[in-house]
């Protein structure tokens, strides 16, 4: 009981000394800022990526019989490879390798984070892409073509854009996974918002006021985002009963 | 104009179309018949390739469109077709379904585009849904969209594949008289249909397709007056 009011009246320091003193709130948002560069930039770079590979996948799974693509069989086994390993290995030993294994010497781990980050982001939003092309009726493409439309016009005009509304909010979805996974490049070394909040921590032997903060400040931005998403979403589906 | 010889078509171990030899000539209105799952659709569907024949081969206006080499596209543009379900493009305007594939192909200036889609939309009576979205249509308009939308390719031949079964029945009759109008016109046409009516008045063959074969054919009159086959007449029976 007295133990609980002790840990009461110290909040207002500890308070002070993770947040105020020395300006260390200016870190927070430093931090927060590189988080969500992080997230922008590996997700910019997974839906590029991503793009790529579902498109390979896509137009190789609907080629002609007897009209088989050789370098379409090439590229498509590739595709397949990266989203089989990106997806089934843990993102933590991922960073590891991209940081001890490939770019040993590169002192920018931020850097590294990108690009760690961003080909993990690619193979799963190329499956999110995938599944939006796929959900689109075979009737759209089979009339494109009908008409005499290539496959690539036939995906430009009709299929890419119904599938877009089906993708968007899977990539929301993915952006807010994103998000939250970018607390790993701490542990390569990139200062994210937890790399603060740590060493924070650490220097005022106290982690319980950063830890709680920062984890306060994800869920600020998760729950914004959220609600931006539905908006978005509703916006969408009004368009559709026009 | 089609010479099909000794097209099969399985899907996995199921035959669907079993060794179909036919040919249709300039002008022709051929109706195709039968119970569901004879292989009617398929049969449709491997004279413009949007099912990739197993065996056989298919000729089309001397092209042998079921060699790897041919650009199946350039034949496509050469026979329109109409699908059950309509397909419109949900995300397009009227004209912009109608217009997008003679302007991308290049068969089309934007402008000559959008003139032919007007001209099209006034024979079928829906010049005002121009600027409309298909969702705003019914069944019956949306199908003489997309049998406007066919059109405005200038085909050959045009394919259709139960064009009324999907329209509630008081939008059926407008749907046949547009296609009963490209008849008299003289454009060459292959229809799969359950309207025993239309083959009987516009058909100028019936063929009647069974597990995969044409199990038997003629001229509309003699067909359904005196079929010859027993399967015919106990189909006819059910459907008449
Ligand atoms: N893509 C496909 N994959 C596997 N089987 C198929 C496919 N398309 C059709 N089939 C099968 O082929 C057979 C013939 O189908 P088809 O659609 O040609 O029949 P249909 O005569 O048009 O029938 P309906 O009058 O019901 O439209 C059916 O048994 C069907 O299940
Ligand atoms: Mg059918």
């Amino acid at each position: 009981m007295l133990q609980g009011i002790g840990w009461l009246d110290s909040i207002g320091p500890r308070l002070q000394r993770a947040f105020v003193e020395g300006e260390r709130w200016k870190l927070y948002l430093q931090g927060l800022g590189v988080t969500l560069e992080l997230t922008v930039v590996a997700l910019i770079f997974g839906v590029l990526l991503g793009l790529v590979v579902a498109v390979v996948r896509t137009a190789h799974d609907q080629q002609r019989l007897g009209r088989k693509n050789p370098v379409l069989g090439v590229l498509n086994v590739l595709c397949q490879i990266y989203t089989t390993v990106i997806r089934g290995t843990p993102m933590l030993v991922q960073l590891y390798i991209w940081t001890f294994v490939i770019f040993p010497s590169e002192r920018n781990k931020v850097l590294v984070g990108f690009i760690g980050l961003g080909v993990n982001s690619g193979a799963y939003v190329a499956e999110i892409i995938r599944g939006g092309l796929m959900s689109v009726d075979a009737g759209q493409s089979e009339a494109g073509r009908s008409l005499g439309l290539n496959y690539f016009d036939t995906m430009r005009f009709i299929v890419i854009p119904q599938a877009f509304k089906n993708i968007l909010p899977s990539l929301g979805n993915e952006f807010i996974t994103l998000f939250k996974d970018t607390s790993l490049v701490q542990a390569i070394g990139g200062a994210e918002m937890l790399y603060y909040a740590s060493t924070i921590g650490g220097r005022t032997f106290d982690y319980m006021p950063p830890l709680i903060g920062i984890a306060a400040m994800y869920l600020v931005v998760v729950i914004l985002f959220t609600w931006l998403q539905g908006k978005l979403e509703r916006r969408l589906r009004e368009s559709d009963r026009r | 104009m089609i010479d099909v010889k000794n097209l099969s078509k399985s899907f996995g171990k199921h035959l669907v179309l079993d060794n179909i030899s036919e040919h249709i000539s300039p002008g022709e209105k051929v109706v195709v018949i039968g119970p569901s799952g004879s292989g009617k659709s398929t049969f449709l569907r491997c004279l413009n390739l949007l099912e990739e024949p197993s065996g056989g081969s298919i000729t089309f206006d001397g092209t042998v469109i079921t060699d790897p080499k041919t650009d199946i596209n350039k034949i496509r543009r050469q026979m329109g077709m109409v699908f059950q379900h309509f397909n419109l493009f949900p995300n397009m305007t009227i004209r912009k379904n109608i217009t997008l594939a003679p302007v991308r192909t290049g068969l089309m200036k934007q402008e000559e585009a959008d003139e032919t889609a007007l001209t099209l939309l006034k024979r079928v009576g829906l010049e005002e849904k121009e600027n409309s979205y298909p969702a705003q249509l019914s069944g019956g308009q949306k199908q003489r969209i997309a049998i406007v939308r066919a059109l405005a390719m200038r085909p050959k031949l045009m394919l259709f594949d139960e064009p009324t079964s999907a329209l509630d029945p008081e939008m059926v009759g407008e749907v046949l008289e547009v296609m009963k109008e490209l008849a008299e016109e003289g454009m060459t046409m292959v229809v799969v249909t359950h309207e025993m009516g239309f083959a009987r008045e516009v058909g100028t063959r019936v063929l009647f397709m069974d597990g995969g074969k044409i199990l038997e054919q003629n001229e509309p009159h003699a067909f359904f007056d005196a079929p010859r086959e027993e399967r015919t007449r106990e189909f006819l029976s059910k459907v008449l």
